[in-house]
């Protein structure tokens, strides 16, 4: 009847509706940033400082051979760097999305304003992504310091580092978005990061592993991460294996932002 | 019926009302009479599964009215507010919200209303002062903009001195009011309020009620769902009472109790057990006599005559109160004694 009448969004409404949802994080972080100073700055130096340098010189004088002919503090930190990036996505991508839904319902307070359900998902995921690219630029500055930057490639594995974050975070959300507690996010923690961590070439190559949990980890999700960053950092040039490596998070991107579109939907519309 | 003087129309001038959140001006005020519908509904259906919330109703919301949905838990309030809300789309029926469609033009729709969930969606972590400015952001008002209007709304909800301090620490008549504040950030036309004084004290409760007749006088619609009756009775234009997903009842809180309950009702309590054999002997005193475990309403249009009436027959209750019919008689006329959970 009054359809003719219906006024169109004034003109000032300009700003995407995905980027007002990735405001509220962008905003609430400048309010508490602090608490997540620790893991952001403190723990990348940590890390190398205790893994790499203190670790790293036992292994380094220890064995007669070189992890793959490099000191060991080279062949871990891109190793680590893809971990870390992993890590705090999928720390964002479960609690924070449990919150969104159930506990502060940041979510649910959208939903009742113009933005749709799509709007908060692409929103909070670009967030993830800004927290990951915010760690892993940390985090190379940090290699820089310490001089385990051996190529100007390595300038690229700031972006892998970065895919890597999107393609953990997405289908986590997805499965986050169908979660009626927070103790999956434990399980999940246990028998996937963890192992992922651990086993994906982080630590030492994967070639040191017994032969089929060989095959399992090359073509684990984080394994693709490790290699790419680990060639990039080095300036080892891989060529057609980078692009496998990108296809795969890809898809990993892809197909978690479909799956999550659907959760999100069946979960926040009823 | 009041909702003609309340047009939005005689609202704008807003100079005799210096508090009052520079709402609005929606954009096509003067296009709109008084009695353009708000929203308007024919057969709305709301199925979860196997379960209906919402059978089939019917009603229409004038611009510029307060309308209250009543009813016991479950009787599809909630689900009603949500769909108007466009938070939850219609398994049936039609539903026209500020003449759009919210299946289509939902987050348009949004845009142009203020939402009070029942539950409290405020970020506790956060201020006061921010919680308002963030969700400003999610409608796209300029920062420089949005800053007045948070200056003007925390005034509005008397929460100025409150303004930087985390939310956690406030009472939740504070919360409620910032809550309230917060949907009114985009100077919406349409305000929905779910229960908005449910666990409030008095003091806080009539603070509210203050801000939204001066919302109300500023040519606002409010939808109100609530299961106090006062509320009800104070604040609605016209309302519905709702049970068991149906609507059992619409009208002005006036034309409800003339219609569904007597002018007055005697409250009579008696020394012995056995009201039953009160409820014969008296039953033809009144157009309607229920009988509830302590004690006996009569319900008739002269009380003061009735019971003389009681009196004269020779029963003397040990308590006796006159009193004019109310909201909650027609309440619970309508949907029953018995306790839903």
């Amino acid at each position: 009847m009054s359809l003719s009448t219906s006024p169109a969004l004034p003109r000032r409404w300009h700003l995407p509706l995905a980027l007002r949802a990735y405001q509220y994080n962008l905003l609430s972080y400048k309010r508490t940033w602090r608490g997540s100073l620790t893991t952001t700055f403190l723990y990348p130096v940590l890390y190398l400082a205790a893994i790499g340098v203190g670790l790293g010189r036992l292994v380094d004088h220890g064995s007669t051979v070189a992890v793959e002919g490099l000191p060991y503090i080279w062949f871990l930190s891109p190793g680590l760097l893809a971990g870390t990036a992993m890590q705090i996505a999928v720390n964002e991508s479960t609690y924070p999305v449990m919150a969104g839904i159930k506990w502060i319902k940041t979510y649910v307070a959208m939903l009742a304003t113009p933005l749709e359900v799509t709007d908060v998902l692409y929103g909070h995921l670009l967030w993830i992504v800004t927290r990951v690219a915010l760690a892993s630029g940390v985090f190379l500055a940090v290699m820089a310091l310490f001089h385990v930057i051996a190529s100007p490639y390595a300038v690229a594995a700031f972006p892998a580092a970065v895919l890597t974050g999107a393609a953990f975070a997405a289908p986590v959300m997805a499965f986050s978005a169908t979660q009626e507690t927070d103790q999956s996010f434990v399980v999940l923690y246990r028998f996937a990061v963890v192992p992922l961590f651990l086993f994906s070439g982080t630590f030492f190559p994967v070639a040191e592993l017994p032969g089929w949990l060989q095959l399992v980890a090359r073509v684990s999700p984080l394994y693709q991460s490790v290699s790419l960053c680990r060639d990039l950092v080095l300036g080892r040039m891989a060529g057609v294996e980078y692009l496998g490596h990108i296809a795969y998070m890809g898809l990993m991107l892809i197909g978690g932002v479909l799956a999550a579109r659907v959760t999100y939907r069946r979960r926040l519309v009823q | 019926m009041r909702s003609g003087e309340d047009g939005p129309a005689q609202c704008q001038g807003g100079s005799s009302e210096p508090s009052r959140p520079s709402a609005a001006p929606p954009m096509n005020t003067q296009s709109r009479g008084p009695l353009t519908a708000a929203v308007k509904a024919r057969s709305l259906t709301k199925r979860f599964g196997e379960f209906t919330a919402v059978d089939s109703v019917d009603f229409d919301i004038h611009s510029g009215e307060a309308f209250g949905f009543l009813g016991p838990n479950g009787a599809g309030k909630t689900s009603t507010m949500r769909m108007i809300a466009c938070l939850s789309p219609i398994s049936g029926g039609s539903l026209q919200v500020l003449g759009l469609d919210p299946m289509h033009n939902g987050s348009q729709i949004r845009s142009r209303i203020g939402l009070v969930p029942q539950d409290d969606t405020l970020d506790l972590e956060l201020t006061v002062r921010d919680n308002l400015f963030l969700y400003g952001r999610y409608f796209g008002i300029p920062k420089g903009e949005l800053r007045e209007r948070v200056d003007e709304l925390l005034e509005f909800a008397q929460l100025t001195e409150r303004a930087n301090d985390r939310v956690d620490p406030l009472s939740g008549g504070m919360r409620r009011r910032l809550t309230i504040a917060r949907a009114l950030i985009s100077s919406p036309e349409l305000v929905i309020l779910d229960e908005p004084t449910t666990g409030l004290d008095p003091q806080a409760r009539h603070l509210l009620w203050d801000r939204l007749y001066r919302l109300k006088r500023a040519g606002v619609t409010l939808v109100i769902t609530t299961h106090y009756m006062d509320e009800a009775e104070q604040l609605c234009d016209r309302l519905v009472v709702m049970d068991s997903g149906r609507i059992a009842a619409l009208g002005s809180p006036q034309e409800l109790i003339e219609k569904w309950s007597t002018r007055e009702v005697v409250e009579l309590r008696f020394e012995s057990e056995g009201d039953e054999a009160h409820d014969k002997a008296l039953a033809d005193l009144a157009e309607r006599v229920e009988v509830l475990p302590d004690r006996l309403l009569l319900y008739t249009d002269e009380g003061d005559a009735t019971l003389e009436e009681v009196r004269s027959r020779g029963k003397f209750p040990i308590a006796a109160l006159v009193r004019r019919s109310t909201l909650e008689d027609v309440f619970l006329h309508l949907t029953g004694r018995r306790l839903v959970d």
